[in-house]
């Protein structure tokens, strides 16, 4: 340890102010913070002070998402394989996985911890680690086969026109990685929807693809159902894969053995994250609780009138759909563009999972209505704070002149 | 009689080219005042369109502008936003006439937004701020100077939308089409940016520009 230390020691004076490489002290002081805890101290007035910092919280998220990324990954392989009816142990799928989803890690960071370097050099900032949890959940809402160009493109579009221009890390108004999602679903979405992109079917031996694959997602299959009525015998096979003998049973859906974007399909190892969260205090547990029982209450409408079958599934099957659970824990509660008051969290997380539900539903063209509600949900939440404040101002007004 | 000797303004004094190059840069209607946003990003998806328009706005403003300034000591004040009105509609049918008879395509591209260059703000604006208290010559120029910052921003936004949107510039491929990825070969690694045939990112695109111009051009920065 000492000796990483003297590197960074020896090294400072390169980098600092009047240094000969002062172009590099950004880069430096993100490595040395990494690296090491800050000996930062404040030089006036009292301080609360607490041993979490940026990065404490951003690490425990990034903690939070390892359980669903190595399910993600097991299951890219797990459905390439299944998809060529091949035998696979657990060690081929993860292997298989990784080499998938590496590169999409890769770039993504590259990308983005580019665009934050060039902005905090400019500014005089120190990097911020803002990127570190966006960097890991751009990937995981990716489908497996998006060329990596895309997701390139698409996080600097996030970082540069959802994050940078508002002012950086903190500033910003949408989530940065829903950003990312939200432009490369409407710039590419020939890789971004339909019932090529989610499983990999690239196989270097030329072998065949089994008799009656399907690389739809769930709320692919259902929103085929829509317009057909309730009860169509058109729609029977597509049911029948909802049913507890089907591909999309409730339990594969609830496990995650589904296809989908990579991080998105395990409901059970992201709720595990979302209970980590919550138990560091990281998350949220209002805005994932309220959004629970707003899309709760929106799928049991639509179940009570149910005039199609996406209209009729079970309401807690329809949340373990698609990116509900994911958006749910990993991009509601983005501290930064979630609201800020209490009430307001409640309000904003059910909304917003009450949205999600009714635009997957009601326009089968955006399966991932979640990411929409989200995004308008995150631009409606100063609005919703503001009147908040100002209830509990008036309240506390009369309450005074009462006294 | 006073002493003082009148000296005609040349046509082209420093004050006359400014009208002209003000609203280039530091005055520019769209991306300074704001104004006409809304046809800046309804017929940015081509450039065709865009140069196309560009001209037409050109055209209703300077006559406009020129009128206007002609018979702005004749309108009585509590009507002059109708008689304002009156010109820029006539101007606009005459532009609306034209094209559908020399330009047809184009035409149908732009739909109503020819028409509704009756209400852009910018000309009403243009009328109101400088046609009712200068000369036809100033007005004139006022005119066409308003016309060329409106259409430059048009045209950039157009270039760049058609470029990535589509790929083409006035129609012509200009990314090769074997770049493009074909799924059945699986050869190709380019894609069209499908977002930008849509209107928020011409608005964001409108804001890239702001953004830039303002970098290069401090005095238009607001001090808070």
């Amino acid at each position: 340890m000492k000796f990483v230390q003297n590197i960074f020691d020896q090294t400072r004076p390169l980098v600092e102010k009047d240094g000969k490489r002062n172009i590099l002290y950004p880069l430096h002081n993100a490595i040395e913070t990494m690296a090491f805890v800050p000996d930062h101290t404040a030089h006036s007035g009292a301080h609360v002070r607490d041993a979490i910092d940026l990065k404490r919280t951003m690490i425990t998220v990034i903690f939070a998402m390892v359980p669903a990324l190595l399910f993600g990954m097991w299951n890219i392989g797990r459905l390439h394989y299944g998809a060529f009816g091949e035998e696979s142990t657990l060690l081929d799928n993860v292997i298989y996985g990784s080499f998938k989803m590496l590169p999409l890690i890769i770039v993504t960071y590259a990308a983005g911890l580019g665009v934050e370097i060039y902005f905090s050099w400019k500014r005089n900032h120190p990097v911020n680690e803002g990127f570190l949890v966006s960097g890991l959940l751009i990937p995981m809402i990716m489908p497996v086969d998006i060329p990596l160009w895309m997701v390139a493109v698409s996080t600097i579009f996030a970082v540069l026109i959802g994050k940078e221009v508002f002012g950086g890390t903190g500033m910003n108004l949408l989530n940065p990685a829903l950003t990312a999602r939200a432009f490369a679903f409407f710039a590419y979405p020939t890789w971004m929807s339909g019932d090529k992109v989610w499983i990999n079917t690239t196989s270097s031996e030329g072998a065949a693809l089994v008799d009656g694959y399907s690389g739809a997602t769930a709320l692919g299959d259902l929103a085929t159902t829509v317009g057909q009525g309730l009860g169509n015998p058109a729609t029977e096979t597509v049911i029948a894969q909802f049913g507890p003998e089907g591909t999309y049973s409730l339990m594969n859906a609830f496990l995650g053995l589904i296809p989908g974007s990579i991080g998105e399909t395990s409901a059970a190892l992201i709720l595990l994250g979302g209970l980590f969260l919550i138990f560091k205090g990281v998350g949220s547990w209002r805005i994932m609780l309220s959004f629970f029982i707003g899309g709760f209450v929106m799928a049991a409408i639509f179940n009570a009138f149910a005039v199609n079958e996406f209209m009729g599934l079970n309401p807690l099957h329809q949340l373990m759909l698609g990116g509900f659970m994911f958006g749910m824990v990993f991009m509601a509660t983005d501290p930064v563009s979630a609201s800020q008051t209490a009430t307001g969290k409640l309000i904003y997380g059910f909304l917003a999972g009450f949205f999600g539900i009714m635009i997957r539903v009601f326009n089968p063209a955006y399966p991932e209505g979640i990411m929409l509600s989200i995004l308008f949900m995150n631009v409606m939440a100063p609005l919703i704070d503001h009147y908040v404040v100002e209830a509990n101002v008036k309240r506390r007004t009369k309450r005074l002149a009462n006294a | 009689m006073s002493t003082e000797v009148k000296t005609k303004e040349s046509l082209f004094s420093k004050k006359n080219q400014q009208l002209l190059k003000d609203p280039f840069d530091d005055n520019n209607p769209i991306t300074v005042q704001v104004l006409g946003i809304c046809s800046a990003l309804a017929i940015t998806v081509k450039l065709e369109p865009a140069i196309v328009m560009s001209l037409s706005v050109m055209f209703v403003l300077a006559a406009g502008n020129v009128i206007i300034s002609l018979i702005r000591n004749l309108i009585p004040n509590r009507i002059r936003i109708i008689v304002q009105l009156v010109v820029v509609a006539s101007l606009v049918i005459l532009v609306d006439q034209f094209l559908k008879a020399f330009a047809y395509d184009v035409s149908k591209q732009l739909s109503v937004f020819v028409g509704l260059i009756i209400t852009n703000c910018i000309i009403m604006g243009r009328f109101e701020a400088f046609a009712l208290g200068n000369g036809p010559w100033k007005a004139f120029l006022d005119g066409i100077g308003n016309s060329i910052g409106y259409g430059v921003i048009l045209i950039a936004v157009a270039f760049v939308r058609e470029l990535l949107g589509s790929g083409q510039l006035m129609g012509a491929q200009i990314i090769p089409l074997s770049w493009y990825i074909n799924p059945d070969t699986g050869t190709g690694f380019y894609a069209n940016n499908g977002f930008f045939l849509f209107p928020p990112m011409a608005l964001i695109v409108v804001g890239m520009i702001i953004w830039a111009q303002r970098a290069k051009n401090t005095k238009l920065i607001e001090e808070n």
